[in-house]
């Protein structure tokens, strides 16, 4: 199957700034990718070359098989765009827009639409200046997702919309998967984009720094194990791939690397194990990981990365 | 807490950040009367120039119905109904102010803000009315004060209180209107609106001389009592109870109205709007339509009572001149009466091509905004491609100015052809004075084009030559500028018609210059990135 979105070399600059700094991004098509990263790190001004609102300074871009710059409007009838701050015209109502963003694409399947705008809670007669920030961010998705189209490019597309919103999204998106529709999801919340995400892409400072399959990404991360036992273990501490160990009598907590994970049960059992707890990997840890492992610690905007 | 805790805090931000603003206004509002005090001094020095004014133009019904009626044939009498037009501004001002500081906050989010904070549910309507009403009422003092150097102080103090008049009044219903809708821009509507009605009360009443018919009818505008409170004849203060009775009414409505709605939300529901497109929204243009048909009528209506008060003028322009003796042989000179009339009515088109050019300009403006506000972004991620889209505004600021200046010369032509008993004759002529403004107008579309697509942050630049222009044009020869200087600006080449040459050449240069900037644009929106950067 060929590549939805190829991305190699991307680079693009704004003045001094350097916003893309060789930025690589593959999506194969029929898959939902996520592209993860904190705020600023470049995933929304890589989408916007994508759309060929901005021009690529170097670096290969592919999209739907056409150069996102010269075959821009033959591109965009196969694509459907959510950006991540929604701007609606204020005399125009929620349906209209739904209506004329449709008509501007593929075209507008009015059952699905129906169907979303039920799901979705959404008055498409208010006009869009009285909507809040997640009405028009449905307006858009509604529009989006209603779409006769291959590929859907989202750009942080719950940033607005409450818990309960967010689930509908979720079904909505999975969906989409099951018809074959290609997605790009570009998100900072990592829980979204680990329930709905086939690979993933991770960038930071206009670089990607890890790309692959949720289960690839694993072997860099840890189970966190809380383990109630009958004795004392033994054996445990010299045992390599095992991290932050602590034994109190006859309780054991520790982080286990993925490879070293069967041979650290092997021993807990030996032990007789009466109780125990074990976490998966989280995407959070594995994006925390990232961005303490280059410099030592975890960066100032740790705290907003992780949410 | 108390409703009104608090507003003396929100008087110190309104104060704050109208620094520049209010007293600016207040300022200018103060000096017109002042200077018309001059120059009707020079203009008619003896008490029989007077007479003559108070015979020609003092009566003649468009000067009627602009500036309402002559009280008194007194220097301070003509001064008195040359500002006749103030209390409007003042008013439209006033209401502005108050909506801008009340509905405008609130539909921003900017009250909710402040609401939590330990602010009254009626301290931000107070402390807007407040401001407001006190810097109207000092400009009654700045006015009253400036023309009683030179004018009896009664007169002087009844001129400055009309003006405070009309604007604490409609101050108070801008309050009023602050509180019905939850959009500010529908708040804006209904207090021009009602401001506009007042406005043709008094025309009407004016319009057909002292003690017609309809004279009663200014008892029943806020804009007819200013009137009514005849500076330098009568000094009737006792009208000024009126207009406070009316205010403390409205002041007294907006508090209530005030207190039975919820933050955020208004009096009148909101509209709705289809839950469907229509079948022909479906293109960039059907788009650029809805976007801009609003704002079109609104221009030509004004277009049309442009036209209507400058060919209801024209025919005065002759009375006018029967004053002054100089300025009638210098116009005899010119072509005698006919040619005078010509003279003014080619002059006044040039203007009505000045404000089209406004249009033009702030049609095309139109996609910075939407570039700014990243609607042009989600709008180009559609299959509508760049041309398509700077064309489906631009469009509007091309044929906007041809519907524009076809209103406003068929009204004038219409109107002055009525007056004179030749609308056969005048209205081709004048009509082809307006049209003859168009390639120069559309330098000006242009030009903003040009720098839109090459310059876009500064776009907005394009007022900047437009406000050149108007200068060149209207001082340029008092100042005896350079010919060359006086060149740049497009209207200089326009031709003067009615009653001048026709020459295609500089017209055939004028589009030509419009045509290569509008390309210029194009191929720079072409080129570059788009977005708010």
């Amino acid at each position: 199957m060929s590549d939805a979105i190829s991305i190699t070399g991307l680079v693009k600059k704004f003045g001094p700034t350097t916003a893309l700094n060789g930025l690589g991004l593959s999506v194969r098509t029929g898959e939902v990718h996520g592209f993860l990263g904190p705020n600023g790190a470049g995933k929304t001004t890589t989408i916007r070359v994508l759309l060929g609102i901005l021009r690529a300074d170097a670096g290969q871009v592919r999209l739907l098989g056409g150069d996102p710059w010269r075959d821009a409007t033959e591109l965009h009838r196969r694509l459907a765009y959510v950006p991540g701050d929604v701007n609606l015209w204020p005399s125009l109502s929620g349906g209209e827009v739904i209506d004329l963003l449709g008509r501007l694409r593929g075209g507008i399947k009015p059952a699905r639409k129906a169907e979303l705008l039920e799901r979705f809670q959404l008055n498409p007669k208010k006009k869009t200046r009285t909507y809040s920030k997640g009405n028009r961010q449905k307006v858009a998705l509604v529009a989006a997702l209603a779409s006769d189209v291959e590929l859907l490019l989202l750009d942080e597309p719950t940033s607005g919309l409450d818990p309960l919103m967010e689930e509908t999204f979720r079904e909505s998106i999975a969906e989409e998967r099951r018809a074959g529709r290609t997605v790009l999801l570009s998100s900072h919340i990592l829980s979204e984009v680990e329930a709905l995400c086939d690979r993933v892409s991770i960038v930071r400072e206009g670089r990607t720094v890890e790309s692959g399959t949720l289960a690839e990404m694993r072997h860099l991360t840890r189970t966190t194990i809380d383990a109630e036992l009958k004795h004392p273990p033994s054996g445990l501490a010299e045992l390599p791939g095992l991290h932050d160990l602590k034994i109190e009598g006859t309780r054991v907590r520790c982080e286990v690397d993925t490879d070293s994970l069967d041979e650290t049960l092997r021993r807990l059992t030996g032990a007789g194990v009466r109780n125990l707890v074990s976490q998966p990997p989280t995407l959070e840890e594995l994006f925390l990981r990232h961005y303490a492992t280059d410099g030592g610690e975890v960066r100032a905007n740790g705290a907003e990365v992780v949410r | 807490m108390s409703p009104l805790t608090g507003t003396g805090k929100l008087i110190r931000l309104i104060l704050r950040r109208d620094r520049w603003l209010m007293p600016a206004w207040m300022v200018w509002v103060a000096l017109i009367p002042v200077s018309f005090v001059s120059s009707y001094r020079d203009l008619y020095p003896t008490a029989a120039d007077r007479l003559k004014y108070a015979a020609t133009s003092g009566t003649n019904p468009t000067f009627l119905a602009m500036y309402g009626p002559l009280p008194d044939t007194s220097l301070g009498g003509i001064v008195a109904q040359r500002v006749g037009i103030i209390p409007v501004a003042v008013g439209l001002v006033a209401l502005l102010t108050v909506i801008r500081h009340t509905r405008t906050d609130e539909q921003a989010g900017r009250r909710e803000m402040l609401a939590a904070t330990v602010v009254g549910r009626h301290a931000g309507l107070a402390a807007a009315l407040i401001v407001t009403m006190t810097a109207n009422l000092l400009v009654a003092l700045l006015v009253g004060l400036g023309l009683s150097n030179d004018l009896p102080a009664g007169g002087a103090f009844a001129i400055g209180l009309g003006f405070a008049a009309a604007g604490c009044a409609f101050a108070a219903i801008g309050g009023v209107a602050a509180q019905l809708t939850e959009n500010a821009g529908s708040a804006r509507g209904i207090a021009i609106g009602a401001l506009g009605g007042f406005f043709l009360i008094r025309l009407a009443a004016d319009t057909g001389g002292s003690d017609n018919a309809l004279s009663w009818l200014s008892w029943l505008s806020p804009l007819g009592w200013v009137t009514r409170l005849s500076p330098f004849a009568h000094d009737r203060f006792w009208v000024l109870a009126l207009a406070a009775a009316f205010t403390a009414v409205a002041v007294w409505a907006a508090f209530a109205l005030s207190a039975r709605r919820d933050i955020g939300l208004g009096i009148l529901p909101a509209r709705l709007g289809p839950a469907e497109a229509s079948p022909g929204l479906r293109t960039p243009l059907a788009l650029a339509w809805r976007l801009h048909r609003g704002l079109l009528l609104g221009w030509l209506i004004a277009f049309v009572v442009l036209g209507g008060i400058f060919g209801g003028i024209a025919e005065g322009v002759g009375d006018l001149m029967k004053d002054n003796d100089t300025l009638r042989d210098m116009f005899a000179r010119i072509g005698g009466q006919k040619g005078l009339i010509d003279t003014y009515l080619a002059s006044v088109m040039g203007t009505v091509g000045l404000v089209a050019s406004a249009y033009a300009i702030q049609a095309a403006l139109r996609l910075r905004a939407e570039e700014e506000v990243l609607r042009a972004e989600y709008l180009l991620a559609t299959s509508v491609s760049r041309t398509k889209w700077v064309v489906s505004h631009l469009v509007f600021s091309a044929l906007g100015p041809v519907a524009a200046l076809a209103v406003a010369g068929l009204t004038a032509g219409l109107v002055h052809g009525a007056n004179t008993g030749d609308i056969g004759h005048q209205v081709p002529r004048v009509l082809g004075g307006a049209m003859i403004q168009l390639p120069a107008v559309w330098v000006l579309s242009g030009l903003t084009l040009a720098l839109f697509g090459l310059l876009p942050r500064i776009a907005v630049a394009a007022w900047g030559a437009l406000a050149l222009f108007f200068m060149l044009g209207q001082f340029g020869e008092a100042l005896q500028l350079d010919q060359s200087l006086l060149d740049l600006s497009p209207f200089t080449h326009v031709p003067r018609t009615p009653g001048g040459d026709v020459s295609v050449t500089p017209l055939a240069w004028l589009l030509a210059i419009a045509l290569a900037l509008t390309a210029a644009g194009l191929a720079g929106v072409r080129r570059r990135d788009v977005g708010a950067a």
